[in-house]
């Protein structure tokens, strides 16, 4: 964990390169969307369960809905953000190499806002009966 | 990166065995972490038979009559022996805890006596503590202010504004939260640790320092601070039964207030 060859003093060590100023934002995202998506995966379950047997066209008739498809978009984004979010914490506690952990931060990213456009837009398509 | 098992040259080998006196009819063993970085041998667990009818109640009792009479090679920080200096801090029967505040009658069977997890060795049960030092210095653990003292010489505090540092101040940094922290011992060149965030929260709360604000620029940093993940082993293990998960969520918390 500490370098014996480092020659900097402990202190200077201890401070590194100071405060990011950063982390609040992330840390009150993190558990806003947490909080959110308490109602939306209770509603998102139950109506799964409900429509369980169903066809496409009774999911797409409930899905048009304007109020369902808004629940649905939101579910899914706050998903996707709250995933990769969680996900940057995992990396940041246990890779400890700075490039290969801001990289597979960065590849998380992309996958999940990938994700989170791709089955809104999904939803749009559906909800609009295409 | 997370270590899942010790580096070859860290695995613990099998060590001696010191039997108890002879005619010992109550007697207790301790396996004893023992590391000497001069010899370039393995750390090895020595196992060492106390007779408990002429030994104290505490770990640290056994520690020093093992020392004294059996085996003087044996390496350990002591001072106060009352549970005040914090200097005994040790891994004892699976947890971090003073051994002069841990009885043996509450370790079952054999006990184990490791130095702090995850810090290096200096010898034996004592860790190398610089760096938790340095970090304690980081955060500048002392009152700053810009108005000069009043004339009778006493910056004062209500009764109210005091005892918002209860629970902070009784803090004897003794690390036992700190090094039983996971989030530390992965970034513990970072992240500051339960301890030293609690000494933070002591001056953040404190009423007559004027630098709050300056001192919370300073912590907000997804290291120093966010990897805290309250899973609270710190107030779990802390041998003064103190809340340091508390105070690092106060401290969130006033991160939250002053941000809107």
């Amino acid at each position: 964990m500490f370098a014996s060859h480092n020659l900097r003093t402990p202190l200077g060590r201890a401070r590194g390169l100071g405060s990011a100023k950063d982390g609040l934002h992330h840390w009150w995202l993190q558990r806003l969307t947490a909080l959110a998506l308490i109602p939306l995966t209770v509603w998102f379950v139950a109506s799964v369960v409900g429509l369980a047997g169903s066809g496409y066209e009774e999911f797409a008739t409930w899905l048009s809905a304007p109020c369902t498809a808004a629940a649905m978009i939101l579910f899914l984004g706050i998903t996707f953000h709250h995933a990769q979010s969680g996900m940057q914490v995992v990396l940041e506690d246990y890779v400890s190499d700075h490039g290969w952990r801001n990289a597979s931060i960065i590849v998380v990213k992309f996958i999940c806002y990938g994700l989170a456009v791709l089955s809104i837009v999904s939803t749009l398509i559906v909800s609009f009966g295409g | 990166m997370v270590e899942f098992s010790l580096p070859k040259n860290s695995k613990p080998t099998k060590g001696k065995t010191y039997p108890a006196p002879a005619g010992a009819k109550n007697v207790k063993r301790f396996d004893i972490y023992r590391y000497d970085p001069d010899s370039g041998a393995n750390p090895r667990i020595d196992s060492y038979d106390v007779d408990m009818d002429t030994c104290g109640p505490m770990v640290l009792d056994a520690l020093l009559k093992i020392k004294d009479e059996t085996d003087q090679t044996l390496t350990l920080r002591r001072s106060c022996r009352e549970g005040i200096c914090g200097s005994c801090s040790m891994n004892i029967d699976g947890g971090n805890t003073l051994a002069c505040l841990k009885p043996i009658d509450e370790c079952n069977g054999t006990v184990k006596v490791y130095p702090l997890p995850h810090m290096p060795v200096v010898k034996d049960l004592v860790p190398d503590l610089t760096h938790i030092y340095a970090q304690y210095a980081s955060i500048e653990p002392w009152m700053k202010n810009d108005t000069p003292p009043p004339s009778s010489g006493e910056r004062l505090q209500s009764p109210e504004e005091r005892e918002k540092l209860d629970g902070l101040w009784e803090c004897i940094l003794c690390f036992c939260c700190t090094t039983s922290c996971p989030s530390y011992w992965w970034n513990g060149d970072r992240y500051l640790g339960p301890a030293v965030l609690l000494q933070a929260a002591r001056w953040i709360n404190d009423s007559r320092d004027e630098a709050t604000g300056e001192r919370l620029d300073d912590l907000e940093d997804p290291f120093k601070l966010y990897r805290c993940h309250t899973i609270m082993n710190c107030t779990n293990t802390c041998p003064k039964g103190l809340n340091p998960a508390k105070a690092i969520a106060d401290i969130k918390m006033k991160m939250v207030e002053r941000a809107g």
